[in-house]
């Protein structure tokens, strides 16, 4: 239908140039009466071959000096950091090793030697492996179940104000209750303390993830939705190929964010109710008195909680590669 | 060739006496008044006028947004009933979706009119080759400069062949050199494809240059204050703007805006309370 068309693209010499200097020897006739008594230019013209065509990968100069820069200060910052956990575990040392007893009591807190020693005798073992598993399924499942729920709602609510106003007062009360205190009356709820563990995971991850869900959907910019409805676009593609992935940073933000809160949960549904998992086997070592596991206990959740943060983050950047481009280029 | 043909006796626009009213603060107010206006299939049309006078919902109407509080809009014979892709829109802000590629952005409409992958993917290609964007397909709308970002928006438009384009103000983000190729590139699409164009500008040269007809508006209440046939011939060049004729438009647009933006700024100030009596308006319109 179109094969007729030409155009002019931008890489063709500039018009308004060209323009100028055909205007220079155009015939009196068509000049106007100002342009006749301005005497003509003496327009020199360079021949610059035509403006080379718009590489779409700009050549970077002193990729090296950047590179030597960029690794300069990389180093400077890993020195740093070096310097800053260096520093914690000193001061752990020390507090431990001299049983520092002045108001905060060092007198019963295992010394890093302790607690390595004990960590490397519990890895390989079963029971010890089985917790981190089984914390980890909740969080999952919690965590997964959050997001379904928070994402499809946020996105409904954020669409159809009816829905909001209907569902919204209820949650708003729900919301400012934190995930521990459900946990008596989650225990009741469930048949089983695993369900109950798991929804208190879920509450934990649900109202962050639902709350950006709906501020992304209120920051998709109208004329992206008036653009789509131009063309053809009716309310389900609408939903999945606009709102969706307009609303995708503030949903990270909040799966971010949820993530955190779901560990908080899980970790007190699990020192509370009493069944496996990290959370547990911290909580029984300070009942079993065997104090280097506590710290064991206290330093697998860190780990395990920026895993996660870490996969979230890594998502977002497979999920929106677009993301990246912007900053690429004012870097 | 058939085709493009039969379609060029489509995408007849037709205002008929429209009035817009918007409830501000619990009192109504007409935006727009006794509006008629008339874009023959294949015509372009430009409509100018002084800020707030109601030029984005005369075309808000005609894309199936907004509904007149009274009068006709027909686009074919047929009542406008809400968006469709035979309405081809662009925006004034960049309206690319950022999370889809160049050719993506292109393919969108057509995806939604349930077209194959295979064709889908040639069809946009061509297009982005005609606009001179192919080689930049793949590329995500933030890494376009301004003028690109806007043909694109233009391509993905035209891309699922409608009869109309309706654009508001669609260069007024860019600069006065990618403007003037901007132009170059419409009028060429525009005269190759054969459709309708309401185009909406505040740039008195660029109307003229562009157009069959303009439609100017007075302050707001809009309504049309004049509607002029532009008689210089096709295709247009860049040397036309020095011509006496088009020197002669311009003025007399200039004119017929600057009193309705004097009239527009008037009623702003009075009703700003500064006191002030302009004397113009209807007075204004009146002595011409
Ligand atoms: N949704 C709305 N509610 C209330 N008033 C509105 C609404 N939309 C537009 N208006 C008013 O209607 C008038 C016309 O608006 P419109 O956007 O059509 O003007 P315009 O000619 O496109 O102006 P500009 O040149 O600045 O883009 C303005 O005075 C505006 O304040
Ligand atoms: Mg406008």
């Amino acid at each position: 239908m179109a094969t007729a068309i030409r155009m002019r693209s931008l890489a063709d010499p500039p018009v308004a140039g060209a323009a100028a200097a055909e205007a220079a020897v155009q015939p009196a006739s068509l000049r106007n009466v100002e342009e006749v008594m301005t005497p003509p230019l003496a327009i020199k013209r360079h021949d610059v071959g035509g403006a080379p065509p718009m590489a779409p990968a700009i050549a970077q100069p002193a990729m090296g000096a950047r590179l030597l820069g960029r690794l300069r200060t990389q180093l400077g910052s890993l020195a740093l950091s070096v310097l800053s956990i260096g520093l914690l575990l000193g001061f752990w040392y020390l507090g431990t090793e001299y049983r520092w007893d002045f108001y905060i009591r060092f007198t019963n807190v295992p010394t890093p030697g302790e607690v390595y020693t004990e960590f490397m005798g519990l890895i390989g073992s079963a029971k010890f492996q089985a917790n981190i598993g089984i914390s980890l399924g909740r969080i999952m499942l919690g965590f997964c179940i959050a997001t379904g729920l928070g994402v499809l709602l946020g996105l409904l609510c954020g669409r159809y104000a009816l829905l909001k106003g209907l569902l919204f007062p209820a949650l708003e009360v729900l919301r400012p209750i934190p995930a521990i205190a459900w946990v008596p009356i989650s225990i009741m709820l469930w048949p089983t303390t695993e369900t109950s563990i798991v929804f208190i995971t879920f509450i934990g991850a649900f109202f962050p993830i639902l709350l950006n869900t709906l501020h992304g959907v209120a920051a998709v910019d109208p004329v992206l939705i008036r653009a789509a409805r131009c063309l053809g676009a009716g309310e389900v593609a609408l939903m999945t190929r606009v709102i969706l992935p307009g609303a995708l940073p503030h949903i990270f933000t909040g799966l971010a964010v949820g993530m955190g809160v779901a560990w908080v949960s899980l970790i007190a549904a699990e020192m509370i109710s009493g069944q496996f998992g990290v959370g547990y086997f911290t909580w029984e070592a300070y009942s079993l008195i065997e104090y280097p596991h506590i710290v064991i206990g206290m330093l697998v959740i860190g780990v395990l909680g920026l895993l996660c943060s870490g996969g979230i983050r890594l998502l977002s950047r497979l999920v929106m590669p677009w993301q990246r481009v912007g900053t690429k280029e004012n870097a | 060739m058939m085709a493009s043909e039969a379609k060029a006796a489509k995408g007849h626009i037709d205002l008929r006496d429209i009035r817009v009213s918007f409830t501000q603060n619990g009192a109504a107010l007409d935006a727009v008044r006794g509006v008629t206006l008339d874009v023959k299939p294949g015509e372009f049309v430009s409509v100018v006028g002084p800020s707030g006078c109601g030029k984005s919902t005369l075309l808000n109407i005609v894309a199936g947004f907004l509904k007149p509080s009274a009068g006709e809009a027909r686009v074919d014979g047929l009542p406008i009933s809400g968006p469709g892709a035979d309405r081809g829109v662009v925006f004034q802000q960049y309206s690319l979706f950022p999370w889809l590629k160049v050719r993506e952005n292109v393919e969108f409409g057509l995806k939604m009119q349930g077209m194959g992958r295979a064709e889908r993917e040639s069809r946009a290609r061509t297009l982005l080759g005609l606009a001179g964007l192919l080689s930049f397909e793949n590329h995500y709308p933030d890494q376009l400069s301004g003028g690109m970002k806007q043909r694109v928006g233009i391509v993905r438009a035209l891309a699922t062949g409608p009869q109309v384009l309706l654009m508001d103000e669609p260069f007024g983000a860019l600069d006065a050199q990618t403007r003037v190729v901007m132009q170059e590139i419409l009028t060429n699409m525009w005269q190759q494809l054969r459709l309708s164009v309401l185009f909406i500008t505040h740039d008195i040269e660029e109307s003229i240059f562009l157009s069959d007809k303009v439609y100017v508006m007075t302050a707001r209440p809009g309504r049309i204050k004049a509607e002029i046939p532009i008689p210089l011939p096709r295709p247009r060049t860049a040397e036309m703007t020095s011509s006496p004729t088009f020197m002669a438009l311009h003025r007399q647009l200039k004119a017929l805006i600057r009193e309705e933006s004097l009239a527009a700024m008037g009623g702003e100030l009075k009703e700003g309370g500064l006191g002030q009596d302009w004397h113009l308006g209807e007075q204004g319109v009146g002595a011409l």
